[in-house]
């Protein structure tokens, strides 16, 4: 009788984790008729904010009502994304839109794509291979986002520089186009750096990190985290020590990614600073469609989206409703 | 001459002891990493009463952070070091399971809102069902390793890999947050008092699993299980029935972990919430000289593992390691005290003081 319950229990609990698959998985649409067939190869949507903003857009972008046939692969696995755009060639789609996982190893798919007739346009990231392999590619700057970060440190004119550095994953793209231009800063204006920690995109290590420091008893004015995650978490470690922080206060806090929580707490003058990285790139994505469906050719075949930064002393209600993911 | 004779047979024979009993090497290790720390800033020891940014009081320093940190991953050995005692294998699930059940209390809390303004729920209701929930989750768990007979890590991958998927799909994706205060007493302080919370929940749990074991046969049968499933069956005991109980006693472990996580930020990433807490947890088992593949266990020796590691990561923040060589360093650390407590090592140790003892008597006869 105790198996049999047990059992029970067992078989709903994996039925649970099968609709929780399921639920990932978009099925495509059925009637195709004179829609653009569209394969969409991404990361998983639950990677971060950042990625489920992208995943929503996409999904909204390319409907049937738009004229378009979509159907999305999710994997945060190089190989799993190839298996996937192989997939996706022998189904015959038109355009192949791809966020890989990794920079390396898609030369042969896409030539095989190519083939095929089927053009391929990438977003969010760049691959290692030659451009006359795809169409276009829709990318975020990184290193300009640092910039326009630093930019504005550098604009608040503070007496003394002494930074909290929290770095994402290292060697990432964000990371390296986030972190490389405040090193340069600081080489150049000397300023300082009290501590320069990966917290890995993660809010409890950041905020284990910023605790660490405050109880050394080193004194610091400026948070700059790569992520909105990160600033969190170091923001709570600065609410536990009773530290001041966002505009007027005694510590800047930084952020990216326009989280609309984040954007909030620039709202409420918490935050200082938070730097837009686009998830957005699916009208990007439709426009380079149209112009080539229609016969035309693409100016540039590496588009930047613009990106802004917003500042907690001039930011409205209205850029968090628009730019918030 | 003779009081001297006394005293040292006694300091050896208390060495020789020391060395045998399991709970020497966290303490070792502590007191190493006391020492160190002593010798390299004394102010790390330093503890300041203060206030924080909500006017309560507050006692910060290295040591309170310690308390503090150290307390999710203290509640986790307790669960952990049944596991291993009984089943002879681990649960590796640990972390996704925080995921799902830190999920459930946010999805219990918020309703479908992701930013409530007011809680849908009492927090006790919602931390009710997250016990609910850990505890089928460890449930299931405990069935495909008791019932089943699957190798414990095995079995546990299947909710490694899916719980954190699991968990994001209980909130459809979006990450709530919680701006209510009084949300954040859990994992951080309760006004008036100055000790970080998490210390007094780890404290609460300690408390009860050690009236549980005082006062119920669980250890003995846990232990029996672990030495010799085939003997304790012919006992009269259910061996299948305690391996189930305690997968099931950890689910409820990781349901009060995941509490005190959520709270610390008010929030979730389901992707990294409790990232790696479970090797951290095995290794607090390891540290209080558990053996792995199960038998006799010392949940004090596991308790105070766990705070160890957490000394030992605060100690290499504060000396400024970069945080991605964190582990290699608590690697390095981990070699050192393993093999220390590996049962060879310790009986030559133990065997060592012995022979001197019987130096001594040899020369007090010559």
């Amino acid at each position: 009788m105790k198996k049999k319950f047990l059992a029970v229990i067992m078989a709903a609990t994996m039925v649970l984790g099968l609709t929780a698959c399921g639920a990932k998985e978009a099925a495509p649409a059925a009637d195709a008729g004179a829609m653009i067939k569209v394969g969409i190869i991404n990361n998983d949507p639950n990677e971060s904010g950042y990625r489920t903003a992208n995943d929503k857009d996409l999904k909204e972008t390319f409907c049937e009502a738009n004229g378009y046939e979509a159907s999305f692969a999710y994997s945060l696995k190089n190989d799993e994304q190839i298996t996937a755009a192989q997939k996706f060639i022998q189904d015959g789609v038109d355009y192949l839109l791809l966020s890989a996982a990794d920079t390396a190893g898609w030369d042969s798919v896409l030539k095989d794509a190519q083939d095929a007739g089927i053009r391929v346009i990438l977003f969010d990231r760049t691959i290692d291979a030659d451009p006359s392999l795809y169409e276009a590619s829709i990318v975020s700057d990184m290193a300009k986002e640092g910039q326009t970060a630093v930019d504005w440190l550098k604009g608040q004119g503070l007496s003394e520089y002494n930074i909290i550095h929290l770095q994402g994953v290292m060697g990432s793209a964000a990371q390296k186009g986030r972190s490389g231009a405040l090193d340069d800063a600081v080489a150049a204006d000397g300023w300082k750096l009290v501590t320069q920690q990966t917290a890995e995109w993660n809010a409890e290590k950041a905020q284990q990190i910023v605790q660490s420091v405050i109880d050394s008893g080193d004194s610091f004015n400026v948070i700059y985290a790569e992520n909105d995650d990160m600033a969190k978490g170091a923001v709570a470690a600065l609410d536990k020590a009773n530290i001041a922080h966002g505009v007027g206060k005694d510590v800047i806090v930084m952020g990216f990614d326009c989280n609309k929580w984040a954007l909030e707490e620039l709202l409420a003058q918490n935050w200082n600073y938070d730097g837009q990285c686009n998830p957005f790139q699916s009208s990007y994505i439709d426009e380079i469609i149209k112009t080539l469906e229609s016969g035309g050719t693409i100016a540039e075949k590496t588009v930047i989206m613009d990106e802004k930064g917003f500042d907690a002393s001039t930011i409205t209600q209205d850029d968090v409703d628009s730019y918030g993911i | 001459m003779q009081a001297q004779k006394t005293g040292k047979t006694k300091v050896s024979d208390y060495f020789g002891k020391l060395f045998g009993r399991q709970i020497f090497i966290p303490i070792a290790a502590l007191l190493l990493l006391a020492i160190f720390n002593l010798i390299a800033d004394p102010s790390f020891y330093k503890i300041t009463y203060g206030f924080n940014s909500a006017g309560d009081p507050v006692l910060s320093g290295y040591l309170m952070t310690i308390l503090d940190y150290g307390s999710e991953l203290a509640i986790l050995a307790i669960g952990m070091t049944l596991v291993t005692a009984a089943s002879g294998g681990q649960d590796i699930s640990v972390g996704a399971a925080i995921a799902i059940s830190g999920s459930v209390v946010l999805r219990v809390l918020c309703g479908t809102n992701s930013r409530p303004e007011t809680l849908q729920a009492p927090i006790i209701v919602a931390f009710l069902v997250s016990c609910v929930v850990a505890m089928l989750f460890g449930a299931f768990n405990g069935t495909l390793v008791a019932y089943f007979k699957i190798q414990p890590m095995v079995a546990t991958l299947i909710l490694f890999t899916a719980g954190r998927s699991i968990a994001a799909w209980i909130n459809n994706n979006e990450l709530p947050i919680i701006s209510e205060p009084s949300f954040s007493y859990f994992g951080g302080f309760i006004p008036g008092i100055p000790i970080p919370t998490p210390f007094f929940i780890a404290l609460a749990c300690v408390l009860v699993m050690t009236l549980v074991l005082r006062f119920t046969n669980l250890g003995l049968y846990t232990q029996a299980v672990g030495i010799n499933e085939n003997s304790s069956r012919l006992n009269g005991l259910n061996p299948a029935f305690i391996k189930f109980l305690t997968f099931v006693i950890l689910g409820l472990c990781v349901a009060v972990a995941a509490l005190i996580k959520v709270s610390r930020l008010s929030s979730i990433n389901y992707s990294v919430i409790a990232k790696d807490i479970e090797m951290d947890a095995i290794l607090a088992v390891a540290l209080g000289g558990n053996p792995l593949n199960g038998g006799k266990f010392n949940m004090t020796a596991s308790i105070l593992g766990a705070y160890v590691i957490q000394f030992l990561t605060t100690t290499l923040y504060k000396m400024n390691v970069s945080s991605d060589a964190l582990s290699a360093y608590k690697a390095v650390v981990v070699i050192f005290l393993v093999v220390i407590s590996a049962p060879v090592v310790r009986n030559g140790i133990s065997d060592f003081w012995k022979k001197l003892k019987l130096k001594v008597r040899v020369k007090e006869a010559a």
